[in-house]
């Protein structure tokens, strides 16, 4: 029988930012929420972010930004995961982001964009709702 | 030197209990009268909002506190006298009635020029000492022009490459007259030597010159991320830096020892401060390592913490914090100058409290965060604009931010009377008990053999993290309340008016790395690098060949290439 495959998500922090603690709490809640978690760790360019999510064969990509960058490189990301061919793989970014950037992220590709004060259970929701499904 | 009864002892003069044997008992019978009696008929009728009641940093909050809970509190041993061991009521003996706290708004975007421009215009408001903040890529030690600076050129800070910049930075702000914190870490020595360097063209002698250089890489390799080398070689870089200022820059404050970035990535306010002071012991064995006497380097470390809006837990865990580092100075240490053992600070109001929903709700947590950051004794302070947790502060919440402190300095009262919250049944037992709380974590890591080994295992990463789990979760049970996140919400418009910094400033920092690349002495700068090379392999101290590397322009970038090479670069586990 047919059964449902974990989902599997990065979580990324893209640049020099150092601000890890939404990153480190979300990778817990996604676990505790049955999906598998990759943290990557601090500092990563857009280049290790997608080799990250084709090694790991990820279906959702997270990223985290609070130093002003999101506008540069959730875009960034997710036109090179197109470019390798990662069109079906769910991009959300969360972190300090202005509200009148949102519309620009989401036209850019990112799927869902979640700022500060956001409960984990409706980014947890957005994901299991948009995620593409595969069998195990 | 262990800790041993036999210092301790010789502190305490006499036994001085707050309260004698048989008022207790008095007091124990009326309680328990008032307990059984009002207490029992109201809650008969109606029970309390909580079955528990807990500080946010998870501390059980009794109904009532009464001298029962300060039963064996000695005055002259606990409390004491300002300016006096072991400083529970502050650092300095008249405090906040010779002068207040200096007020030093961390600030800094974009270019040097922009800097300066905003430095110019808070000294004209009344702030009282300048706080530099850095871009990520000069507090990584990368020129603007490197792959891994793109996109972050100016963001968060000021782009600094070379001496040039610092030079257009300080424009017209005289470095003898001002005092400047620079919240640079991996690379500290680099920008000191800079503004050392500025000082000089100035004609301010290095006697004169003031201020602090954050210096602490502990954090960074727990929660701020900020580091370049692997821990050895940075601690390295940390005390030469410490005893290069104490023998040329006796003004300098050669760390800020930073408990505040680890309560912003989710630690109590006891934990803030247990593992700040285990950073402080880290380093403190460290210069002794180095063979300097604790009396020589010790008075010019300082430290700087957070501040969250329940008052009265703020205000205990200063205090305690305060007590617990002048014993552990004398007792675990040996210092005999007074000033080795004083715990002085710098706090930053919190940011992780802001929220972006109702922003002007800040304006008030701030204010209560600022007076608990009064009445516990800092020594400066900075209080955060409300549009935070939104974007950099605009100028219009910066000076908000400015007057707010100016208010509790001027009106509240809180600066007219020395720690006045002392005698407080309720804070004198909170302090009692984060004190106890740090001496816990301070034997949990010397029996792991010290602070980096403790790093290392993981053990301080997932202890703040277990910690902002648990608050995360009170949040959306809605254990906790939190003002405009799970309570008293509301629609409201986006704001507006967010303060951008420009794409560009990349393009032009890396124009001017360009013409800065072409039009130096390529002689003079290559012997400077040389130089700078030799010496790091050495066991010398590195300042003064810093110092002419950036007078030869060097740049940021090239000076900490050189020791990436040496000393490659730390690439650390993650703990999740």
């Amino acid at each position: 029988m047919a059964r449902e495959r974990k989902i599997k998500i990065i979580v990324a922090k893209p640049g020099l930012d150092g601000h890890d603690r939404g990153a480190k709490l979300l990778s817990r809640i996604f676990a505790e929420a049955g999906m598998e978690v990759v943290y990557t760790g601090l500092r990563q360019t857009p280049e290790m972010i997608v080799e990250t999510a084709l090694q790991e064969d990820a279906d959702v990509v997270g990223l985290s930004s609070l130093s002003g960058v999101h506008n540069y490189f959730f875009p960034k990301v997710v036109e090179m995961m197109r470019e390798k061919g990662l069109e079906d793989v769910l991009v959300v970014g969360g972190g300090i982001i202005p509200l009148e950037d949102i519309d620009a992220l989401k036209t850019a590709g990112v799927h869902g964009i979640f700022g500060p004060g956001t409960s984990t259970a409706e980014i947890v929701d957005f994901i299991r709702n948009n995620v593409r499904t595969r069998e195990a | 030197m262990g800790i041993d009864g036999r210092h301790h002892a010789a502190t305490v003069l006499r036994r001085q209990d707050m309260f004698e044997e048989k008022d207790l008992e008095k007091i124990k019978a009326g309680k328990d009268k008032w307990e059984q009696g009002p207490v029992g008929k109201t809650l008969s009728r109606a029970p309390e909002r909580k079955p528990v009641f807990t500080s946010i940093s998870n501390i059980p909050v009794e109904r009532l506190y009464t001298p029962l809970d300060v039963a064996r509190t000695d005055f002259d041993r606990d409390i004491g006298y300002p300016g006096e061991y072991p400083f529970t009521r502050g650092v300095q003996p008249t405090m906040y009635r010779g002068r207040f706290w200096t007020m030093r708004q961390y600030a800094g975007f974009g270019s040097a020029r922009e800097s300066n421009a905003r430095y110019r215009y808070l000294l004209r408001q009344g702030q009282t000492g300048l706080s530099v903040a850095f871009d990520l890529p000069t507090q990584a030690g990368y020129d603007s022009d490197h792959a891994l600076s793109m996109g972050e050129v100016g963001k968060v800070g000021v782009a600094i490459d070379s001496i040039e910049d610092m030079r257009v930075l300080f424009d017209n702000i005289p470095l003898d007259k001002v005092t400047t914190s620079m919240t640079i870490n991996a690379p500290a020595t680099v920008l000191l030597a800079m503004y050392l360097a500025i000082g000089g063209e100035q004609g301010v002698s290095f006697e004169k010159i003031g201020g602090t250089v954050q210096n602490d890489i502990l954090k960074e390799l727990t929660v701020r991320g900020q580091y370049i080398y692997p821990p050895k070689p940075s601690m390295r870089l940390t005390v030469d830096l410490i005893e290069y200022c104490f023998k040329n820059v006796p003004k300098w404050n050669t760390i800020s020892i930073s408990g505040y970035h680890i309560r912003e990535a989710g630690s109590t306010a006891a934990q803030e401060m247990a593992f700040t002071i285990a950073d402080g012991i880290a380093y403190v064995q460290a210069c002794v390592d180095r063979g300097m006497p604790v009396d020589s380097f010790a008075p010019r470390l300082s430290f700087f913490f957070n501040s969250f809006t329940n008052v009265l837990e703020e205000v205990a865990k200063f205090r305690a914090g305060r007590r617990y580092w002048a014993k552990v100075m004398k007792e675990r240490f040996g210092a005999k100058d007074p000033k080795s053992m004083m715990m002085r600070y710098h706090v930053q109001t919190g940011g992780v409290t802001l929220t972006a929903q109702q922003p002007l709700n800040n304006v008030v947590r701030v204010a209560l965060q600022a007076y608990a950051a009064a009445l516990g004794g800092c020594q400066s302070l900075h209080t955060n604009s409300y549009d935070e947790a939104l974007c950099l502060p605009t100028q219009d919440a910066v000076t908000v931010a400015l007057r707010t402190q100016q208010v509790v300095a001027e009106e509240s009262g809180a600066a007219d009377t020395i720690d006045p919250l002392a005698g407080c049944y309720f804070v004198e037992a909170l302090t009692d008990r984060i004190e106890a709380e740090i001496e816990d974590y301070i034997k949990k890591i010397d029996a792991m053999g010290g602070t980096l080994p403790a790093i290392e295992q993981g053990y301080i990463q997932k202890e703040i993290q277990n910690s902002a789990y648990r608050f995360q979760r009170e949040i959306e049970t809605n254990e906790r309340v939190y003002v405009g996140i799970n309570k008293y919400t509301m629609e409201e418009p986006p704001p507006t008016n967010l303060l951008r910094v420009d794409m560009s400033v990349g393009e032009i920092e890396s124009e001017k790395l360009r013409k800065l690349r072409a039009e130096r002495d390529q002689a003079q700068w290559k012997m400077a690098l040389d130089q700078l090379r030799e010496v790091s392999q050495t066991d010398r101290n590195v300042m003064p060949a810093v110092i002419e590397a950036v007078k030869a322009r060097a740049t940021i970038g090239e000076i900490c290439d050189v020791w990436r090479d040496i000393y490659g670069e730390y690439r650390p586990k993650e703990f999740v």
